[in-house]
């Protein structure tokens, strides 16, 4: 009991801790100021880079030429679902210069962002300057699907190949194997069983694998110089946390839902008053998953990012090289932040599942 | 926060789900069943051959134990044996010697019995001969006493002296 008790004081210290990582990077993705002279317009431009990066995008950039406008990449195809489906490449847009017609809409490309226009392709905006236009349904292949892709890819060929190759071997890890297995091993004996149980745990092995692996090579791709963004978005981590929220409420048994709207041992007016708190906390739980991740790893982004900005701020021997050293610092910090997360989440969503199947004790 | 929710990209959700949902399947299929069995088969291989270098270092310690009993009682009954031995030998060799007494007895005794029969026998044999030899002293005593009258009745007179009624 004193265990659990433990754990939930953890989780809440997380849960406090992420939010304040979120609300001191919030400013650093604001809107940005309009100024004319030179410096300003270098800080605004490392700005848009830098939002950029985070934000999804429709075409793969490698670099740019901001003299020029022109960007060496390749855009990717757009399916939109708005009175049929409409597929066509994002070149189309042309960088957010054209207007696109198909079916009798016009979409415009505004932000990283597909709108319905009339012809003009006029916008209106809102108070905090955001398009109150209507966005079509979008199933686009974007950058970050393409992420995606590659990662799952990767996983796949990986895991198989070592699969094939205990096969080959006789049960003994060869190669890439010998530094895989240890980590499979890791998340059997010290996350899944210590927190699920002896008697439950491997059900849930394959879900834990899966996202310790996913979200580890996600954010460790999102350091590349690739320039992806797969979990430093809310809609990724949304995803992710929506499948752990849903694996624990379907495997919550009687003690778990019991513990949830009339929780035993204490008097009945606490009873009461805690059933609302903890059905708040089913919900609460895997939010904290979805914020911790997406603002650990958009902000190990933005400071990476910013740093490199400064390099072209300072403009001289020191200074660029001083930052060029801060930037490569975090960058080893977020080589180990891009395990951390993976390990938190793992271990987190190993906890959820095993409160939903804890026997009466 | 309004950020946030402008930023969230419905389609991005879509094929997160859908791409992840897939990967899960997949690699639950080809990937971790047959990694986490194989762990598990040579984790039970490497409990079952743990559990039977244990069961072999005991039988092995039981047969040494067997082996010092065994040895044991091998030394105990030879030492039982080499002690009956010598009763045996120290019996046998008190019998020969009380047997051989005995029959140096009986020997003896045997001898003795001749010697003292040989010499009754020769004791009469002497009586016999002393006998004889006296009878031929009388007689020829006799012969000369006899040989005149006088002295043959001195000789009755004495023996009527002798003789007391």
């Amino acid at each position: 009991m004193y265990r659990i008790n433990l754990i939930k004081t953890i989780t809440l210290l997380f849960l406090v801790m992420t939010f304040s990582v979120s609300a001191q990077h919030d400013p650093s993705v604001e809107v940005q100021t309009e100024n004319s002279n030179h410096e300003s317009d270098l800080k605004s431009e490392i700005k848009n880079e830098i939002r950029h990066h985070i934000k999804d995008s429709y075409e793969v950039v490698f670099f740019s030429d901001s003299k020029t406008g022109k960007k060496y990449g390749f855009s990717l195809p757009v399916i939109l679902i708005d009175n049929g489906l409409h597929i066509f490449m994002a070149s189309e847009f042309n960088h957010g210069e054209n207007l696109v017609q198909k079916g009798g809409n016009y979409y415009k490309l505004y932000h990283s962002k597909i709108y319905k226009t009339d012809s003009s392709g006029h916008l209106d905006y809102d108070i905090n300057h955001f398009p109150t236009n209507e966005k079509p349904l979008d199933l686009s292949i974007t950058k970050g699907v393409v992420s995606i892709l590659l990662v799952s890819m990767l996983l796949f060929l990986l895991f198989t190949s070592l699969a094939k190759s205990y096969k080959k071997n006789g049960s003994i890890p060869k190669g890439i194997g010998r530094f895989f297995e240890p980590i499979v091993l890791y998340i059997r004996d010290e996350i899944a069983i210590p927190n699920i149980g002896e008697k439950h745990y491997k059900k849930y092995m394959n879900y834990l694998l899966t996202i310790f692996f996913f979200i580890w090579f996600s954010n460790l791709l999102g350091i590349t110089p690739l320039g992806v963004n797969i979990t430093g978005n809310i809609a990724i981590t949304f995803a992710l946390a929506l499948v752990t929220f849903i694996i624990t409420q379907f495997s919550g048994n009687k003690n778990y839902w019991k513990h949830i709207f009339w929780m035993p041992g204490v008097p009945v007016p606490m009873k009461i008053i805690l059933a609302p708190i903890e059905l708040l906390g089913v919900f609460i739980k895997p939010f904290a998953l979805m914020i911790r991740l997406f603002a650990n790893m958009s902000a190990g982004h933005i400071v990476v990012y910013s740093l490199l900005g400064l390099m072209f701020i300072f403009n001289n021997m020191i200074g660029s090289s001083f930052s060029f050293v801060l930037a490569f610092v975090i960058s080893i910090l977020e080589l180990l932040v891009a395990i951390l997360q993976a390990y938190i989440f793992t271990i987190l969503s190993a906890l959820y599942f095993g409160f939903a199947v804890a026997e009466e004790h | 926060m309004e950020q946030l929710l402008n930023d969230f990209s419905f389609g991005l959700f879509f094929w997160q789900i859908l791409l992840f949902i897939l990967l899960y399947f997949l690699l639950k299929k080809f990937a971790w069943k047959p990694i986490l069995n194989a762990v598990d088969d040579r984790e039970e291989g490497i409990k079952n051959a743990l559990e039977e270098a244990e069961n072999a270092r005991k039988e092995i310690q039981n047969l040494t134990a067997d082996n010092e009993r065994i040895l044991k009682e091998a030394r105990i009954e030879r030492d039982a044996m080499l002690k009956e031995a010598r009763e045996m030998k120290e019996s046998m060799i008190t019998d020969a010697k009380d047997e051989a007494k005995a029959q140096a007895t009986k020997v003896i005794d045997q001898a003795k019995t001749t010697i003292e029969a040989e010499k009754h026998a020769a004791i009469a044999e002497i009586k016999n001969q002393v006998a004889e030899l006296s009878l031929g002293i009388a007689e020829k005593v006799m012969r000369s006493e006899l040989s005149d009258k006088n002295k043959q009745i001195k000789l009755v007179e004495d023996m009527l002296k002798e003789v007391k009624l």
